[in-house]
């Protein structure tokens, strides 16, 4: 989250609205640890990663959506083995749960 | 919430964030700084009291996960039956693990900045005025011309199992000090560069100060550093960053490729 900072004020001071995912749970081999983050702005820009690039493109998607409403704020799953996961997989074969919200808070 | 949880993360504070991320309340919020102060709510007072006892623990060993409650606050698997259950994931913010390098040397500069990308607040101590500047260190967080005995006299207690000393001086004067200084206190990783001789030259001069407990010396990292064969500052910053994590991680730091099992465990 820290490094995200930056590039969300400088969104936020342009009046530009913003979504975060952040890891909130992983299983197996995880990229990446819990808290993990990245920002995505009602544009489609991007800061920060929450893997090695396997889901991000689908982490936009779902952010966006998020942002424009037409998805509440959710947990989101990622992982090739696991029956509620996207078709996104990792490299490293683990799943990676993500919650992803407007930052309006 | 979020411009208190930027000020804390930017002034380096301690601070656990608890959000609702499933059940009744989604998107919830509860903001817990170090003294146990919260701000926001989870929906109900008793599990906002229950939240940041758990945040508190998790903020304490610098951990995040995913926690399941009631909507009142309940825990115990009895409390829990047919009740919707809340998923609350507490993310902790500690403060970063401190390196304090002994030695205003060339090896200080590169392992001061691959430290850095580490994550390290990074200290650079040494008694001499005219090498211990910010300018040879831009990268470190603080510069400090002191001997060793003062600094861990007024700060050593700031150190945890989190927190890493290298001591890169090769000069007994400085050296001993220093890692009497170090072995005062709980770092996680203490580090002394030198040959093998320089090593056991040093141990003598240890014992002679009285620190010849071997359950004293099996802490010290000396020579310092993964065998990785490196030759320039920078190699050797990384083998010794490389230890360090192999140390705190507790393994033997062999190639992936030639071992088994998951890669994190």
């Amino acid at each position: 989250m820290k490094e995200l900072l930056d590039d969300i004020d400088r969104w936020q001071a342009a009046g530009t609205r913003v979504a975060v995912a952040r890891v909130v749970d992983i299983e197996g081999s995880g990229p990446r640890e819990p808290g993990a983050a990245m920002a995505v702005n009602e544009h489609g820009e991007v800061a920060g990663s929450v893997s090695g690039g396997c889901v991000e493109g689908a982490v936009v998607s779902e952010a966006l959506a998020i942002l424009a409403g037409d998805a509440p704020p959710r947990i989101v799953t990622f992982g090739y083995s696991d029956d509620e996961a996207f078709a996104v997989g990792l490299t490293c074969g683990g799943i990676i749960r993500l919650f992803i919200e407007p930052l309006d808070w | 919430m979020y411009a208190r949880l930027r000020q804390l993360l930017r002034d380096e504070l301690p601070v656990a964030l608890v959000t609702i991320i499933d059940g009744p309340g989604v998107g919830g919020k509860l903001l817990i700084t170090a003294d146990g102060v919260a701000e926001g709510s989870l929906g109900h007072p008793e599990l906002d009291r229950i939240a940041t006892r758990d945040a508190l623990a998790e903020l304490e060993a610098g951990r995040s996960g995913i926690r399941h409650y009631g909507p009142e606050g309940q825990t115990t698997p009895e409390d829990l039956v047919g009740t919707p259950v809340v998923r609350a994931f507490i993310e902790s913010w500690a403060p970063p693990p401190q390196m304090w390098i002994f030695g205003a040397v060339d090896f200080t500069a590169a392992l001061g900045k691959v430290a850095k990308v580490l994550g390290y607040r990074v200290t650079v101590c040494d008694a001499r005025e005219v090498f211990a500047t910010r300018r040879r260190f831009p990268m470190a967080d603080e510069v400090v011309v002191s001997w060793p005995t003062p600094l861990f006299e007024r700060r050593g207690g700031t150190l945890t199992s989190r927190d890493a000393i290298c001591i890169l001086t090769h000069d007994p004067k400085f050296d001993v000090p220093a890692v009497q200084g170090a072995l005062a206190t709980s770092a996680g990783y203490i580090g002394v560069m030198g040959s093998r001789k320089t090593h056991s030259k040093r141990l003598e001069r240890l014992a002679e100060v009285g620190v010849s407990q071997p359950e004293q010396l099996e802490r010290l990292m000396s020579p310092i550093g993964l065998d990785l064969g490196a030759r320039t500052p920078e190699e050797t910053a990384v083998s010794i960053c490389a230890e360090i994590i192999a140390r705190r991680t507790g393994r033997m730091a062999p190639s992936l490729r030639d071992g088994h099992g998951p890669i994190h465990t």
